[in-house]
């Protein structure tokens, strides 16, 4: 293994010495000349080999995976709201039925659901009513729910703020109608 | 042959419409060449520094559309830096200068500037028909302008192109009395959209078949939009927020129940999970289906669509939907001809994805598949060769395990033995592109088997020269091949160079070809423009003479061409 590095010490290149390309090309020989180190037989060693001495630099590549950035960016949306649930910046959608558009806030900013529940409803100048465990909210046309990772809209107050907050993928204040179904009361 | 009057003949010309079919007519004898030079209505140019405007227009002085490629495909992952070329402003400039009456222009990868399509909008009256795939360089106020003053417009379809979006009024730019839109895409937009200018627009023109809106078109307009347009046959829906039950919703509902001619959709921007429910009523009747941007919908809501969506052609799709997704896929979609599954996860270790089972299952479901794009964790060969039995019919084939020199993750075998079955079991293969670890011997396949293979896209594979000279020598139709971070030198390089004389282009980059095996090249064929996309900025090293061992650790992209050298190229891209 050694003996590769070496030499491409020795050959001239386009590269400044010294730069990031000079370690990508040692990897990178350590790759393609798999196949001097022997024949047939030793191919499954030497992938082996290969392997532990290319670690593969997933990010680092150019160009790589063959991805537009019109795709790239919107993975890296998604991953970032899923990353976020590890406490760093919770950023979730905030829709309101009736509103022109929706407002996003970072939930690891408030320490419980009354301090997110004012914030609501500043924000969208609304009341949202006393909550109640088996009734739900009442005194108001508003309700606030979430929707969970499964999928399902939720009533916002019901889980332990710590579990909403990882479990919480966007917000709704839903109005009038079909906040009865949610135990509004009557 | 020449029994007929030169209008007959001209008129079962007519009836000839392939590219390939035309120029072939042409090399008959001098009458048909004359014949089918004036007759030509439809020129492609797949490499816009093979020929200039003016020759272009020698030859054929009466088209009506025209296609234009520019930069290599790589440049599609930004292995091409900004500025190299495929500037289209000549080409328009020429053709504004003509008389010829442009009602056509389809352009792939080029730099297209608002002064461009100014003079594109004013110079042909009845200019038709813009197709911008890939782009860059432009504004909505390039948009604006086509909108004021091509009077006949019919299409405007973005796809994939970087615009500056300046907010302006672009949609409101079209006349009042301008009818006859027929497909209007603008899904690559991103800022926000004039929704009322877009509603009156869409209200106003019957003809209209194919929409696709951007991310700023939310539900409640969507829904009216539809209601005006239930006549839609391909719609790209832009956001869709969940507003489940909502008042939106339910006419959204009732408005796509009326759109019966529905038969492909896209989109999905900004997409919550639930939405794609209201769509189910049209499911039946799609034959085009993407969703590889809704990357915010879960598996299960894209299986549940799927199941409905028994005619299904085309489908594009994030691999979210998992192996389990595949096979509902593979067992519903009876008439499946198109598959590609891109990646949600770019860095590797997933755990969602899609593995070598899902691809064996489309194969084993779906008799009629000829096109594959395919992102994967892993494969087998024991896969592959399943695949090539159950699939002989592929005319695409593009495989990409998302760790390069990944082998079998089973046998820890290179791949090669489940490419050569594919190429040797497709006959008709027309395109491959191939991935994980592979040595010359997958090389020594595709050139023994691969016999119409016309692209071939290489990655991280290959051993020695053998490799690459078992293509060039094997594969007598190639016409495009790339290739990246693989062990091809000079030897291979210069060993047929009347080869690429054959060949549209060939594109090396991070392989082991030097500087001084590039300059013997372009020596040699002086037919050929061999450039080398410098991006180290060290012109000096070259004056001073340093060559010969240099490895050129950047870009090899060389082309055939009638009009040598280009003028419009950057400080950084030499040519040789």
């Amino acid at each position: 293994m050694d003996e590769f590095v070496n030499l491409k010490e020795t050959e001239l290149r386009l590269g400044l010495p010294g730069t990031d390309n000079v370690s990508e090309e040692i990897e990178r020989v350590s790759c393609n000349k798999r196949a001097l180190q022997g024949d047939t037989e030793n191919e499954t060693e030497s992938s082996m080999m290969k392997t532990e001495t290319c670690p593969p630099r997933k990010a680092q590549i150019v160009g790589w995976p063959p991805v537009r950035s019109s795709r790239k960016n919107i993975i890296q949306t998604k991953k970032n709201e899923s990353d976020s649930e590890g406490g760093r910046g919770v950023y979730v959608k905030v829709s309101m039925d009736g509103a022109p558009y929706l407002r996003k806030i970072d939930l690891s900013c408030y320490k419980g659901y009354k301090e997110l529940l004012k914030a609501l409803e500043i924000m969208f100048n609304f009341s949202v009513g006393e909550y109640f465990e088996r009734e739900g909210y009442k005194g108001s046309d508003f309700v606030p729910t979430y929707e969970d990772k499964d999928g399902d809209w939720m009533l916002i107050g019901d889980v332990p703020w710590e579990m909403f907050v990882c479990t919480c993928k966007r917000l709704r204040i839903m109005k009038g109608s079909e906040a009865k179904g949610l135990g509004c009361g009557v | 042959m020449n029994y007929f009057p030169d209008e007959v003949i001209e008129h079962v010309f007519d009836f000839v419409t392939s590219h390939k079919d035309r120029n072939s007519i042409s090399l008959v004898c001098k009458s048909w060449f004359k014949i089918e030079r004036y007759s030509r209505q439809n020129v492609f140019i797949g490499n816009c520094y093979s020929i200039s405007p003016e020759r272009l227009l020698r030859r054929f002085p009466c088209f009506k559309s025209l296609t234009l490629k520019g930069k290599p495909h790589f440049a599609d992952f930004n292995l091409v830096p900004h500025g190299w070329g495929g500037f289209v402003q000549p080409w328009i400039e020429a053709l504004a200068r003509s008389r010829v009456g442009l009602e056509e222009l389809r352009l792939k990868r080029m730099v297209v500037t608002d002064e461009g399509l100014e003079l594109l909008s004013r110079s042909f009256v009845n200019f038709k028909s813009l197709v911008l795939v890939s782009c860059e360089g432009f504004s909505t106020d390039g948009l604006a302008s086509i909108a004021s003053n091509c009077r006949h417009l019919r299409d405007l379809d973005l796809q994939e192109n970087e615009i500056d979006d300046h907010r302006g009024q672009w949609l409101s730019c079209f006349p009042e009395t301008y009818t006859s839109l027929v497909t209007l895409n603008f899904a690559c937009l991103e800022g926000e959209t004039n929704l009322v200018a877009l509603e009156r627009l869409v209200a106003r023109s019957p003809n209209l078949r194919s929409l696709k809106l951007n991310r700023a078109v939310p539900l409640d307009a969507l829904a009216r939009l539809m209601a005006c347009a239930p006549q839609i046959v391909d719609l790209g829906v832009g956001s869709y927020e969940d507003e489940q039950d909502s008042e939106s919703c339910l006419k959204l509902q009732a408005a796509i129940r009326k759109c019966t001619s529905l038969r492909s959709l896209s989109g999905f921007l900004e997409a919550a999970p639930h939405c794609l429910s209201a769509f189910h009523p049209v499911c039946h009747n799609l034959t085009s289906l993407n969703l590889s941007y809704a990357a915010e919908i879960h598996g299960s809501h894209l299986i549940k669509l799927i199941e409905h969506c028994k005619k299904l052609q085309r489908l594009w799709i994030l691999d979210s939907i998992g192996d389990k997704g595949l096979e509902v896929v593979a067992s519903t979609c009876k008439e499946l001809q198109e598959l590609r599954v891109f990646p949600t996860d770019l860095h590797g270790g997933g755990n969602t994805a899609v593995t070598e089972d899902g691809l064996v299952a489309i194969s084993a479901g779906c008799p009629k598949l000829h096109s594959i794009l395919y992102f994967c964790q892993q494969m087998t060969n024991a896969a592959l060769i399943t695949v090539a039995r159950n699939c002989p019919n592929f005319i695409r084939f593009r495989l990409c395990i998302l760790e390069p020199h990944k082998p079998d993750h089973v046998t820890s075998q290179p791949l090669d033995e489940g490419f050569g079955a594919i190429v040797q079991a497709c006959k008709n293969l027309k395109r491959l592109s191939v991935s994980g670890l592979l040595t010359d011997q997958v090389f020594l396949y595709i050139g023994m088997f691969a016999t119409q293979l016309e692209m071939l896209s290489i990655a991280f594979a290959g051993d020695t020269d053998k490799g690459m000279l078992y293509v060039l020598n094997g594969c007598k139709k190639m016409r495009k091949l790339e290739i990246r971070d693989s062990p091809f030198g000079d030897a291979a390089l210069l060993a047929d160079v009347n080869k690429y004389e054959t060949m549209r282009s060939l594109w090396m980059s991070s392989c082991e070809v030097t500087l001084g095996g590039c300059k013997r090249l372009a020596r040699k064929a002086p037919w050929l423009n061999v450039e080398i996309i410098n991006e180290n900025d060290n012109n000096r090293m070259e004056e001073n003479g340093y060559e010969g061992r240099q490895k050129v650790d950047n870009k090899l992209y060389l082309y055939r061409t009638v009009v040598g050298t280009r003028v419009d190229a950057p400080p950084f891209v030499w040519i040789l």
